[in-house]
């Protein structure tokens, strides 16, 4: 079943006839994601890869009954996209798009509140939930059926995450990218929450990096809340302060947000954080060893 | 992307925010005709670098009379600063600004940030003006008072008066503080901008509200929106390997150490730093090439590394998602023929096509040494580069 998309999770492409949005939604389709619409203004009655595009995101709800969106957008035009998501009503809204301007998200977030819609993102690779449901850009084959949940803020650290596990069995449920930006929609604390409550998830990998104080807040609430065990990563342990580092929220700003604060934070919380990225799957295998649950997570 | 105080201060003229009349100047002679101009009694000559701590580095001077003002100017220009911001290296005084004196009465802080906790824009305020922030922050964390701004209704009047009284700022002041917020706040979301910071904000003998500095950086994200502040980015504040990635849309940033990478993903790129250092190496560089870079996009990349000439050796870091990793080996082949390479390289490749990559370097017939893993090829490339 995993978090938030399944196998019934019926979905909508915005922007779909652009040329990365086109590549992966031939990539999504492949893997098996029900892509029932796609919205491009203008471009309603069009189909692309037998998928029947819509001038509105209302129309594509209106005529076929989707309940999430990926967005593939341009950054100039994303915060719109969003926006338009959240008043379809829509259950769940994932951006992809880079490079928004953070003033744009200041006024979507503003927007969003008291809506119904959860956004995903922006600057993330996605939601998989393996075999089900994949919707963003993330290497599909990677990916296998199990019991770990996977979040973080970097997507080629998600992979390097989810190839370890399954290169040693371990499957996942869902893997959940939040995004490197400083305004985002979903944060840790609500995907660790989901993968609290979801009777398939025995254990989670959360991979932070430096900037803000997101993973201070997510220990925080592991300590108080969180029944299963986590182990984690943070990115950026030797990046000079000051320096954006790739991501527009990898940053350590007036001495905060430093990788150190993280891993003591996490520590504190009793979540076991790997010294290097090469051995996230190595130090979850620990744990979970630890914990009794090995047996149960090893799927294959 | 930063600017001079100079630039900032001229945009804060644009939305009413007080600020004392100045110019820039590129020599001693301009300096003297803008003070010239000004006759004011005391004229401050002010080092132009894209960094903090220029007073205490001796990069403002006060001039008492225009001789002053010219042999002050003939001694920061080309000066190499050093303050706690630039980092040992400095870096040189190529502009100035020459600045009416002002009659400072008392010295407070105020800035505009973004608050990544509540997802809006805060207004920052202290008495304890003048000083860093975080060392304010530190000591009397009481003293610091914020507004948080709701973007609906932007920074509302009465926030501003709040943040004012807070301040301590005299109460029959209080008025033009605020209205000095208020445009403050208007230029920072006009301008997309990502920090405003004014330290110090000053009260003068006759009772004006002054803005004495204007640190500025903006969104970078936002820039495309923004001609006029592309205008004002000063390419002698940066790297010249960073501009040169900028062109291609590669994320780089030049660091000390002596190990190139290039890596997909910022989260990847970071963490491969970090496992270089892990095994006792020091990295080069930061350098995330993107999740959709073509062959010639990996070319400039590799050229870029290897014209560091501290770079003893290069590692490669891929794992392909969307990125192909047949593209990223075309690319090193492409550029290590180009240039030449006559240093260690260690590539690990990961992901889509990884056989077909694999394949392309071994036929290349550079020396390429592989590996495994990110850890596998981090230990190789620190032995080699030793």
């Amino acid at each position: 079943m995993g978090v938030y998309i399944n196998a019934d999770t019926k979905v909508i492409v915005q922007g779909i006839t652009g040329e990365t949005a086109l590549f992966h939604t031939k990539q999504m389709l492949e893997y098996g994601t029900k892509i029932v619409a796609g919205v491009t203004p203008g471009k309603g009655g069009q189909t692309v890869e037998g998928v029947p595009v819509f001038n509105t995101v209302q129309d594509a709800v209106d005529a076929t009954g989707a309940n999430v969106s990926v967005i593939y957008v341009p950054a100039p035009f994303a915060a719109d996209a969003i926006i338009e998501a959240v008043d379809a009503e829509l259950d769940l809204t994932i951006c992809i798009t880079e490079h928004i301007p953070v003033l744009d998200m200041v006024k979507v977030k503003r927007y969003m509140e008291g809506k119904k819609t959860r956004l995903v993102g922006p600057n993330c690779p996605g939601v998989i939930t393996a075999d089900e449901c994949k919707i963003g850009i993330m290497p599909g084959y990677i990916h296998t059926k199990g019991h770990v949940g996977v979040v973080s803020r970097s997507g080629t650290l998600t992979y390097e995450a989810v190839h370890q596990l399954s290169q040693a069995g371990i499957g996942q449920t869902t893997a959940v990218g939040i995004g490197g930006d400083p305004v985002n929609g979903t944060n840790f604390i609500d995907v660790l929450s989901e993968f609290n409550n979801d009777p398939e998830t025995y254990a989670v990998v959360m991979i932070g990096e430096i900037g803000g104080t997101a993973e201070e807040e997510a220990a925080a609430w592991v300590k108080a809340n969180m029944t299963k065990p986590v182990v984690g990563f943070i990115g950026g342990q030797t990046a000079p302060p000051g320096k954006r580092m790739g991501h527009a929220g990898a940053i350590i700003s007036g001495g905060k947000g430093t990788a150190s604060e993280k891993i003591k934070a996490m520590n504190e919380a009793g979540i076991e954080v790997a010294p290097t990225p090469s051995v996230i799957g190595e130090t979850l295998i620990k744990v979970i060893k630890e914990k009794g649950l090995y047996d149960k997570c090893k799927t294959h | 992307m930063n600017i001079h105080e100079y630039q900032g201060k001229e945009i804060l003229r644009k939305y009413g925010v007080n600020v004392p009349k100045g110019s820039v100047a590129f020599s001693p002679e301009e300096a003297v005709k803008v003070a010239k101009e000004l006759g004011s009694s005391v004229t401050v000559v002010k080092a132009q670098i894209h960094a903090g701590g220029r007073g205490k580095a001796g990069g403002v001077k006060i001039a008492k009379n225009l001789d002053e003002v010219r042999t002050y100017a003939k001694e920061l220009l080309g000066k190499i600063l050093v303050t706690h911001q630039t980092g040992p290296e400095g870096k040189e005084v190529k502009r100035l600004y020459i600045e009416e004196g002002s009659d400072i009465k008392k010295e407070y802080y105020l800035s505009l940030v973004l608050d990544r906790a509540t997802s809006r824009v805060v207004l920052m305020g202290s008495e304890e003006g003048g000083m860093d922030i975080e060392e304010v922050a530190e000591k009397t964390p009481e003293k610091i008072f914020k507004e948080v701004i709701d973007p609906v209704t932007g920074l509302v009047p009465f926030q501003a008066r709040r943040m004012a009284f807070n301040m301590n700022i005299p109460s029959k002041l209080v008025n033009k503080a605020a209205k000095l917020m208020v445009g403050l706040y208007d230029a920072f979301i006009d301008k997309d901008a990502s920090i405003v910071e004014i330290n110090p904000l000053v009260v003068t003998g006759n009772d004006e509200v002054v803005a004495l500095d204007a640190k500025f950086n903006f969104d970078a994200n936002a820039l495309y929106r923004h001609k006029d502040i592309v205008e004002l980015r000063d390419y002698d504040e940066e790297d010249p390997k960073e501009i040169e990635a900028s062109k291609y849309d590669l994320s780089y940033i030049s660091l000390d150490g002596n190990i190139g990478c290039m890596v997909n993903g910022a989260g990847l790129a970071m963490a491969t730093m970090d496992t270089i250092s892990y095994y006792g190496g020091q990295p080069a560089n930061f350098l995330d090439v993107g999740g959709g870079a073509t062959t010639e996009k990996v070319t400039e990349a590799f050229k870029i590394i290897l014209s560091d000439k501290n770079v003893k050796g290069i590692f490669v870091n891929i794992f392909g998602g969307i990125m192909k990793c047949d593209i990223i080996a075309e690319g090193v082949i492409a550029a290590a023929k180009q240039i030449g390479l006559n240093v260690p390289l260690v590539v690990r490749l990961e992901g889509t096509n990884v056989n077909l990559g694999k394949e392309l370097l071994n036929a290349s017939g550079l020396n390429i040494v592989a590996a495994d893993s990110m850890a596998d090829g981090a230990q190789k490339i620190v032995e080699l580069v030793g």
